[in-house]
């Protein structure tokens, strides 16, 4: 289970600087922890496209950033997801919110977004983790280090 | 008196001091005529409308380098967003809104906000503190220390004529090298 806390503990140990983000309701509750945080900036945008070039900037100039968005967001964001990870072959590391994740494997929602996530996330060729409430900050940090050191993007998808 | 994209970028050219550049579309091979040290970065291939994005990752990076953004109106109106987040997140980030009324390399088409939006109220009313607003090259010229120099964010919005038949910009370099040597650069 993450939670905030554990999260931002898990980010700062990894050594990563800043979190741009559009919360969901799921990573929104992460909100009281990374904005108390003063080694890791919260940086708060208007869309997830932005977010990503942000993150790109960020990379350039010798930071370490993370992405926390929802897979709507990640939808729209398709150009600068292109852009950065395969023009600009930038390391970059997203947190992904599924919505309506479980309840689609249970059957219980007409939310289509369980159904477009994983195909759209394999289109981009992005390298991804589906994290479930099983999963907890340490294997965040494990799925983190790993890309850092094989210096590609990587997404850890969080069912929702 | 009008202000052509050349004589825009000319000014700049005298008042970015070791600012990292970043230029978009049309004004890219021009820049690159002025400029082509390893802070000039050729944002080509690009994700459309997030140069401004890009150059506030810099700038909150970099914040004692800062970073200029030289932006087309088109690829402004591509994410009006941009203004609140680099409003909401101060830094050394300097925003010229080239406006020519046109998406130039695709042909000359107008853009929506031709003629009528108002880049200086938009920046202003998303949180801007410092908008500073040319329609000539004369005020430019004479405006340019001032809006390029103190703490960002600044947007300055820079109305010039059109120049129709423009090509798709090419990269100067591959992309690689473009970070390569962008990166290098600001390790010293």
């Amino acid at each position: 289970m993450l939670d905030g806390p554990s999260v931002v503990a898990a980010l700062k140990e990894c050594g990563v600087t800043d979190v741009i983000w559009i919360p969901d309701s799921e990573l929104g509750m992460w909100e009281p922890a990374l904005s108390s945080n003063a080694e890791l900036r919260l940086i708060r945008v208007c869309r997830e496209g932005e977010a990503i070039a942000v993150a790109a900037g960020l990379l350039l100039g010798g930071r370490r950033p993370v992405v926390a968005i929802q897979c709507t967001g990640l939808f729209e964001a398709g150009d600068t997801l292109r852009n950065v990870v395969h023009d600009m072959k930038l390391p970059l590391f997203m947190i992904v919110g599924l919505r309506s994740y479980y309840a689609y494997q249970q059957k219980k929602t007409s939310d289509t977004c369980p159904v477009f996530a994983e195909p759209i996330v394999r289109a981009w060729q992005i390298p991804y983790t589906i994290f479930d409430r099983g999963h907890t900050a340490s294997d965040l940090s494990q799925v983190y280090r790993q890309a850092q050191a094989e210096n590609r993007a990587a997404i850890v998808c969080l069912a929702e | 008196m009008t202000m052509t994209l050349r004589e825009a970028l000319e000014v700049l050219a005298a008042h970015r001091g070791q600012r990292i550049v970043i230029t978009t579309m049309s004004p890219i091979a021009p820049w690159r005529e002025l400029s082509d040290t390893p802070l000039d970065f050729a944002y080509i291939p690009s994700a459309m409308g997030q140069a401004p994005a890009l150059g506030l990752g810099l700038a909150l990076a970099r914040p004692e380098r800062g970073a200029i953004v030289v932006n087309g109106d088109g690829c402004m109106l591509m994410n009006l967003g941009s203004l609140v987040s680099i409003a909401h997140n101060p830094a050394n980030l300097y925003l010229l809104i080239i406006d020519n009324g046109h998406y130039e390399v695709t042909g000359g088409q107008p853009t929506a906000g031709a003629g009528h939006a108002d880049f200086a109220g938009l920046a202003h009313a998303a949180g801007i503190q410092r908008v500073y607003s040319f329609d000539n090259v004369q005020t430019w010229r004479t405006g340019a220390a001032e809006a390029l120099s103190g703490t960002g964010p600044v947007a300055i919005w820079l109305k010039v004529e059109a120049k129709m038949g423009q090509k798709t910009p090419s990269p100067p370099q591959p992309m690689g090298e473009q970070i390569a040597r962008l990166r290098e650069a600001l390790r010293t």
